[in-house]
């Protein structure tokens, strides 16, 4: 109907099938336990994105001189902002140590949440494997950050703050339920939010097809303008928040008395 | 039942989103109004709202995407 939806079953829409898989290109092989290595679009994406980013950024890297040229007057305030705001106030002095990890994450998720918004590709960070494998790479960094700064044993003795001792095995709970549940919830809101928009612009282009009517077209196609402008935002801002919380859950594991 | 399930999703999507404006509504009043009071602190206020707003927004999209799920396991 509206959407091509997964091959599987041409009678039904499994829309969520479409959003969390793409079509794979080219057959690599299949993990035990259905785990697919294809080649899909979504990976083709992300490659794109590495790969501009490699290019974008070593040449901007290499320019001599204090006064930026050319694209390095665009890309340069994006990362003293991400040092001001994110890296500083977290690590204070060791914030060079972690600032790399931070501009990287926060430049891809942004090339692949932009490139998805050009017609004809797709959005790599809509879906829910892509974010949940940098999601796991933001806990890897979370708990690395922690061992790093504190050593293993005080890192360990400081998953639980300091409370009352009848508090503490409940507390220890929690706190292990947080170490999950803070990684799941960065992928499922990245995932969740560059399809909203989509789901959205998908809804309103179907009324053209529900209502089949001219009038519905022109309003169908400027109001999917006005949610797309509203995706690019969107692009912009839940690249930074996913920093943003990575940046903030490092900074909690390496200073663990507040 | 097919006709239930679809009502659940809709109304558990629109009871997500009513919980999700009030809280990020209740923090913005927030942040506005203390962005007044002492606006060389709006850097760091402007800081703690996005990040609240960030996780409020992430428990309702998790109830949007059960209810996608639903919607999506019985549309046919």
């Amino acid at each position: 109907m509206i959407l091509a939806g997964a091959a599987h079953d041409p009678d039904r829409i499994d829309i969520l099938h479409h959003l969390m898989d793409s079509e794979a290109y080219y057959h690599v092989a299949t993990l035990p336990g259905g785990i697919s290595l294809d080649i899909t679009k979504h990976v083709l994406l992300m490659w794109l994105a590495s790969a501009l980013l490699i290019v974008m950024m070593s040449s901007i890297a290499r320019q001599k001189g204090l006064v930026p040229r050319g694209l390095r007057n665009l890309i340069e305030p994006v990362l003293f902002f991400i040092r001001d705001e994110l890296a500083i106030p977290n690590f204070h002095d060791k914030a060079n140590r972690y600032l790399p990890f931070l501009w990287t994450v926060f430049f891809f998720i942004l090339f692949c949440n932009l490139l998805g918004l050009l017609p004809g590709s797709a959005t790599a960070t809509g879906n829910l494997s892509v974010t949940a494998g940098l999601a796991l790479v933001a806990f890897c960094m979370i708990h690395v950050t922690g061992v790093r700064e504190n050593g293993l044993l005080h890192y360990l003795g400081s998953i639980v703050p300091p409370v009352p001792w009848w508090l503490w095995p409940l507390l220890l709970v929690v706190e292990i339920v947080g170490i999950f549940a803070k990684p799941f919830a960065l992928a499922v809101r990245l995932w969740a939010n560059m399809n909203g928009g989509h789901i959205v612009i998908m809804v309103i282009m179907g009324f053209i097809f529900l209502f089949k009517s001219v009038l519905a077209a022109g309003i169908s196609v400027a109001a999917a303008t006005a949610i797309y402008m509203l995706e690019l935002f969107v692009a912009l801002l839940q690249a930074y928040v996913f920093t943003f919380l990575t940046a903030v859950f490092m900074g909690m594991a390496a200073h663990p008395d507040h | 039942m097919e006709g239930l399930a679809m009502m659940g999703a809709g109304i558990g999507a629109g009871i997500a989103t009513l919980g999700a404006g009030l809280g990020i509504g209740k923090i913005a009043s927030g942040a506005v109004e203390s962005i007044a009071r002492q606006p060389e602190a709006a850097g760091d206020i402007r800081g703690s709202m996005i990040l609240t707003a960030a996780l409020i927004e992430g428990v309702a999209l998790f109830a949007c995407a059960i209810c996608f799920m639903i919607q999506s396991k019985f549309a046919g």
